[in-house]
């Protein structure tokens, strides 16, 4: 009872900052307002660049946004969206509060609230956007609260995710439907699994799906973890985990440090199950040639984490209209649909089709398909992501008691 | 010597803004009292044991095995007319970077790797790649590996350059005619003299396979990584909190590093003795030749590895697919060149002109100082000079951080002008090493005549030394700009993650992307020096350096 008039008390307040600044404001005006400041700009957009489609994808963003809007945009690989995490703090410690270097990155989760937390964004902006209208705000809700943390506007919505796990057909015959079922598959087939470093975000949300799974009360999960809670709820993750370790490859001693290069460990022969953010990863891989063509895909029967991936402007960036262009045309339908498109990106659109006018909704009903594609129906449940706390207590966690 | 004090000083401040966070000091981020938190939470990191211990016994064991070889190579090719010219033939190693070295090594020798897929599954039985650790051993076997693969070819020419002082002819000529073979003679009586001169780029090697990051990110284990590897970690971290761990942990490297130096003054010591004893004894058992052989056959493995390495990755450059277990890729093509090439040209155009202009600003220093080395007359080298030396011995994690505050708060954090500054501390003492001897070498007769013709000391500088030298400025300068090609860490402080290389995308790369991609950035990393190296090579040579004993 208690927690669901916290959530209301939630919604009231989000629809409140959401409300406030349109009322303020006449939207249009506002908004060619921004396009004529953005005009000029180059946006530096921070993002991971561990993927070579989603580099790509960036880079047409790019050259979309320059032709039309006149923004140019560079992409500035990083390894690890903490780095630019780190050099938003670095420069306000040392004073630069305007002409920053991160003018729009690629976020979500702690990196989110840690950012927000030390007032570190600008915004809220994300309802400022024209195409923010077509957002699925009712059964996407992670498009609004990302990781149990409301955002407030702080971000804008461009990508979803979706734990799913990628398999070859050929070598495995019955797809694991629990967490249970995957560690006794693994104990049949000894070091033909793995799961990325527990430190990469991949590698957390396998482990949260365990938690999620196993979890005497799955519903504590949504609010901050407290000592107590957190030994009571974790107990039999660390059971499960104890007996799925040495049947791992390398006997759970060594891990790949992200999602591909756990890929490249299924491409090189080496693993048999991978686990991805990304549901169309099967699809988009064998097309690519990174992955063989008889890849396809499962999810558990209870359902597996999804969230969704963020863009958010720095409070010092120095193109703030140039990122809130970028952020917009991320949203908009032809660009979702392109995203979506396996041979492209392949990741889910973060729009409602039912808000979008007939020939946009036409465009993601005419998108190609793959036989390792699995439809909406197939992708079940989205499971929600606990709230951050939990990920950082069962990172250290993990550390504590399997590193040596 | 301004231009070295240049140099020091931004180091020196570096140093001090990492050690201030080691001891809780850093206002920016709430740290205003001085305290050893950092380093008890440093300490209570559940890896910190293991991370120490492996840190130190990949750092000595590369450096060690590297010596060993290199030494034993010597002895080895100095009694064979075509050992001088293996000193050319391992060149181009030295010219690639490390890290396009250990991207290569890492398909080369994982378990479904070049090898394996060679003799799988026709020889092995292997259908699916045996499930056991090469790549990221908790040993850091393959991390010492991909070390020496680079340091041995370091110090077999730094040995070779340092051979080239001594009278190596002449005194191998008389331990043999008191019945010594070639390798024993030389282990007694080349190599004691000659050690003085190798001592620092020993040390050089010592502090660098301690702190290596790049190497370590890409071979090394991860969990726990080398402790320079988690001190960038922490930096990484989005919680600030963690950079006083991180500074901890750069300085604990840099106290590693310090005494690890300590410690190889002190056991070359005992190695001096138990050699001189040796000598003494007059012990002529051949055992050198053996060592010698052994060294190198293994040089000779080393650079077959160094190769299929930078191979394999220019295979996979063109492969449209290669699974295992196939030796070959199934497919090879341009396309994926073609269709890569805007992504690597902008990265290529920075490491190339980043490069050019480090290499030019350092030249300029360089040939000041040795010109004003020359016409302070007979006074030996300048005083200070020593500090050249410190960017090759001080860890790069233990002064680049507080280097990158001093950069953010001057705002020239990001600019191509920080990175181009950030790679000087790093070309300059390579360019020094490799110009200086052969400019002293130069003999003064040929300065000597020009000035009794009339030409005053700038116009002998353009006229007579700088064209006769042309060839040795030209491998020097293509030495230092490997150096710069190769630099990691220093583009991605300095350069704010903004100033994209070859390098730094081929090592973010390396992390997990498509082979194929990774492929062309390792081998674009490899060519760009090797071409300036060759370029350099092939200039006629114009002066004979004035020698007191020979070449061999």
């Amino acid at each position: 009872m208690v927690d669901r008039l916290l959530r209301l008390c939630t919604c009231a307040v989000l629809f409140a900052a959401l409300a406030a600044p349109v009322r303020a404001q006449s939207p249009d005006r506002d908004w060619s307002d921004v396009l004529a400041r953005a005009r000029g700009q180059t946006v530096h957009w921070n993002a991971w660049a561990g993927d070579e489609k989603t580099n790509a994808f960036i880079a047409w963003v790019g050259a979309e946004v320059e032709r039309r809007h006149g923004v140019k945009v560079v992409h500035v690989k990083l390894k690890d969206t903490a780095e630019a995490v780190q050099r938003v703090v670095a420069e306000k410690a040392a004073g630069r509060d305007g002409g920053g270097s991160v003018d729009l990155v690629w976020i979500n989760g702690p990196n989110f609230l840690a950012m927000k937390e030390q007032k570190l964004l600008y915004g809220p902006y994300a309802e400022r956007l024209p195409n923010w209208r077509y957002v699925d705000t009712v059964r996407k809700r992670s498009n609004l609260i990302d990781f149990t943390i409301p955002h407030e506007g702080y971000e804008s919505p461009w990508r979803m995710a979706q734990i799913v796990f990628v398999h070859d057909s050929k070598r495995v015959r019955d797809t694991p439907k629990s967490v249970v079922e995957l560690a006794a598959w693994a104990r049949a087939h000894p070091g033909r699994f793995t799961h990325p470093s527990v430190r990469n975000f991949l590698g957390a949300t396998f482990l949260k799906q365990a938690l999620a799974e196993l979890a005497p009360d799955p519903s504590v999960l949504q609010r901050p973890a407290t000592d107590a809670a957190f030994a009571a709820t974790t107990a039999p993750l660390w059971a499960w985990y104890d007996g799925l370790k040495p049947a791992l490859w390398r006997g759970g001693t060594q891990f790949p440090e992200n999602g591909p290069a756990q890929r490249q460990l299924m491409n090189d022969g080496e693993i048999d199950i991978l686990i991805s953010f990304n549901p169309s990863e099967a699809a988009v891989s064998a097309s690519a040639g990174l992955l063989p063509d008889s890849v396809r895909t499962f999810v558990f029967a209870r359902g597996t984490i999804g969230n969704t991936s963020f863009v958010a402007i720095p409070y010092n960036a120095s193109a703030k209209e140039g990122a809130m262009v970028v952020a917009d045309f991320l949203l908009e339908p032809a660009t979702q649909a392109r995203a979506q498109d396996h041979r492209q990106m392949g990741n889910f659109t973060v729009l409602d089709p039912a808000k979008l006018a007939p020939e946009d909704r036409r465009r993601f009903d005419e998108l190609p398909r793959h036989p390792a594609l699995p439809s909406l129906a197939e992708l079940g449940t989205t499971l929600l992501e606990p709230h951050p706390s939990w990920m950082t207590r069962i990172t250290a966690e993990w550390e504590r008691r399997y590193t040596h | 010597m301004f231009a070295v004090g240049a140099f020091a000083l931004p180091i020196a401040a570096g140093v001090a803004g990492t050690l201030a966070p080691a001891f809780g000091f850093l206002p920016a981020i709430g740290g205003h009292a001085l305290t050893l938190d950092p380093w008890r939470e440093l300490v209570r990191w559940p890896g910190f044991v293991s991370s120490v211990t492996l840190t130190i016994a990949t750092g000595v064991a590369a450096t060690l095995l590297s010596l060993i070889v290199a030494l034993a190579f010597a002895a080895w090719a100095c009694a064979r007319p075509w050992g001088a010219r293996a000193s050319a033939w391992i060149a181009p190693v030295l010219a690639t970077p490390h890290s396009a070295f250990a991207i290569g090594l890492a398909f080369v020798i994982a378990p479904s790797g070049w090898i394996v897929r060679a003799v799988s599954p026709w020889l092995t039985g292997f259908d699916v790649p045996p499930d056991v650790a090469t790549v990221g051993h908790p040993s850091g076997a393959a991390l010492v590996l991909a070390l020496m693969m680079k340091e041995v070819p370091y110090l077999v020419l730094m040995i070779a350059g340092a051979s080239a002082q001594v009278p190596v002819r002449e005194s191998l000529a008389i331990a043999r005619s008191l019945g010594y073979r070639a390798a024993d003679a030389w282990f007694a009586t080349v190599l004691p003299r000659i050690w003085r001169q190798i001592r620092l780029p020993v040390c050089a090697v010592l502090a660098f396979s301690l702190s290596v990051v790049d190497v370590a990110l890409i071979l090394g284990p991860s969990h726990p990584p080398t402790l320079a590897v988690q001190a960038i970690r922490w930096f990484a971290d989005p919680d600030v909190r963690s950079w006083f761990p991180a500074a901890a942990a750069a300085t604990l490297q840099l106290a590693i590093v310090v005494a690890a130096i300590a410690l190889l003054l002190g056991v070359e010591r005992v190695a001096a003795r138990l050699g001189l004893a040796r000598i003494e004894h007059g012990r002529r058992d051949g055992a050198g030749g053996t060592v010698a052989a052994a060294g190198a056959t293994f040089l000779a493995l080393l650079v077959a590895l160094a190769g299929a390495s930078i191979a394999g990755m220019a295979l996979w450059s063109f492969a449209s697919q290669w699974r295992y277990p196939d030796a070959w890729p199934s497919g090879l093509s341009t396309e994926g060149w073609m269709r890569r090439l805007d992504g690597l040209a902008s990265p290529f155009a920075t490491t190339l002109a980043v490069g050019a202009v480090a290499v030019a600003v350092s030249l300029a220093l360089v040939l000041a100082c040795l010109e004003f080395e020359q016409r302070r007359a007979k006074r030996g080298p300048p005083p200070g000079l020593a500090l050249l030396y410190v960017p090759l011995l001080v860890p790069q994690v233990a002064f680049l951080f507080g280097a990158q505050v001093l950069l953010v708060r001057t705002g020239w954090d990001g600019a191509l002008v920080a990175v181009v500054w950030a790679h000087v501390i790093f070309v300059l003492p390579y360019l020094f090493l490799s110009l200086a001897d052969p400019w002293r070498a130069l003999d003064p007769r040929y300065a000597r005549a020009a000035a009794s013709l009339g030409a005053g000391p700038w116009r002998v500088f353009w006229r007579v030394k700088l064209p006769i030298l042309a060839k040795p400025v030209a491998i020097a300068c293509a030495v230092a700009f490997a150096v710069s090609v190769g630099q990691y860490l220093p583009t991605l402080f300095a350069g704010n993650g903004r100033v994209p290389t070859l390098t730094t995308e081929a090592v973010t790369l390396s992390s997990g992307a498509d082979r194929r991609v990774i492929g062309a950035y390792a081998v674009l990393q490899a060519l760009l020096p090797l071409a300036a190296y060759l370029a350099a090579a092939s200039l006629p040579e114009r002066h004979r350096p004035r020698r007191r004993g020979s070449r061999s």
